[in-house]
């Protein structure tokens, strides 16, 4: 099972710009921690929603032949809390993209008050310049996550190069 | 619109400044990227795609950091450094880098000594000019 951080894309534009959604409640434990009696949506979790967003969105303009790593975080700033109840869009555009690698910035907002700045850098790590060999199964974008599937398919055009998958959820 | 070299510096300290972390006045015209400025190798292609835009030039592929591929050949590689040939296709591909200094121990260690600041305002200002 894939853990999966949004909740739905609203937006994708192939190779461009995809927005996704994602609903915070406090049926996340974590949120009982941080803080007790504040609880706020952790900051390294809007990094880890972005890149999923980001990724996903790095993933299909190579129709996830890729297996697209999180390599660096370019820039993470942060204007406000994410608490409880909220619902965050996450809006991500893909910056450059060449064989090797992307650079993709990302807008976190909230009822359209900006909450987070969020740009990364992905490896396509099998084209990597050292040249180093991973293994071959694509275990960033497999075909047992249909996960993908189910989230990209209102959002894609049929036939636009969701994930493959063999089983229907 | 011609850049002048100190406007060229300036931006690319910039963009070094934003892409890894450091202080400008770490980001001197000697200083090596990797062993001053603690670059790593995605860092490259992040001040790839940040040159990129910033000067809105077009770097192709290993152009401005050929090292890599160099180091895995074994025609160009012999016992730890470079061979003569090493050396020739390094002059080639690294046409804006002075390697004089280099050439007298070319340990494949200090290849990475290479990659300078200047070496990059020099690349960015072949590039503007031609």
């Amino acid at each position: 099972m894939r853990w999966i951080w949004i909740d739905k894309f609203v937006e994708f534009q192939s190779g461009k710009r995809a927005v996704a959604l994602k609903n915070v409640t406090l049926a996340e434990e974590h949120l009982h921690d941080h803080f007790p009696g504040f609880p706020v949506m952790p900051e390294c979790l809007m990094i880890e929603a972005m890149a999923q967003t980001s990724g996903i969105l790095v993933g299909e303009a190579k129709k996830f032949q890729e297996k697209v790593i999180l390599a660096k975080v370019k820039k993470a700033v942060f204007f406000d809390y994410v608490r409880p109840g909220d619902t965050i869009k996450l809006d991500a555009r893909i910056e450059s993209i060449i064989s090797e690698a992307a650079s993709t910035s990302g807008r976190i907002t909230c009822e359209d008050k900006l909450i987070a700045e969020i740009d990364l850098m992905f490896s396509h790590i099998d084209q990597n310049l050292a040249g180093k060999e991973f293994p071959r199964e694509n275990f960033v974008f497999d075909t047992g996550t249909s996960v993908f599937e189910s989230l990209l398919r209102d959002v894609l055009s049929a036939g636009a190069g969701a994930a493959d998958s063999e089983q229907d959820r | 619109m011609a850049m002048s070299r100190d406007e060229i510096m300036q931006e690319v300290q910039e963009v070094l400044v934003d892409a890894l972390g450091v202080d400008d006045d770490e980001v001197t015209a000697e200083a090596t990227l990797m062993g001053d400025l603690g670059a790593e190798s995605i860092d490259f292609l992040d001040i790839v795609f940040r040159l990129e835009k910033t000067f809105g030039i077009k770097i192709p592929r290993e152009e401005l950091f050929p090292a890599e591929n160099l180091m895995t050949d074994s025609e160009f590689v012999h016992n730890g450094k470079l061979t003569e040939k090493g050396l020739a296709e390094l002059r080639e591909k690294m046409p804006h880098t002075d390697i004089t200094a280099f050439e007298s121990d070319p340990d494949i260690n200090k290849l990475a000594d290479l990659f300078t600041v200047n070496a990059i305002v020099n690349y960015v200002e072949g590039k503007l000019s031609s």
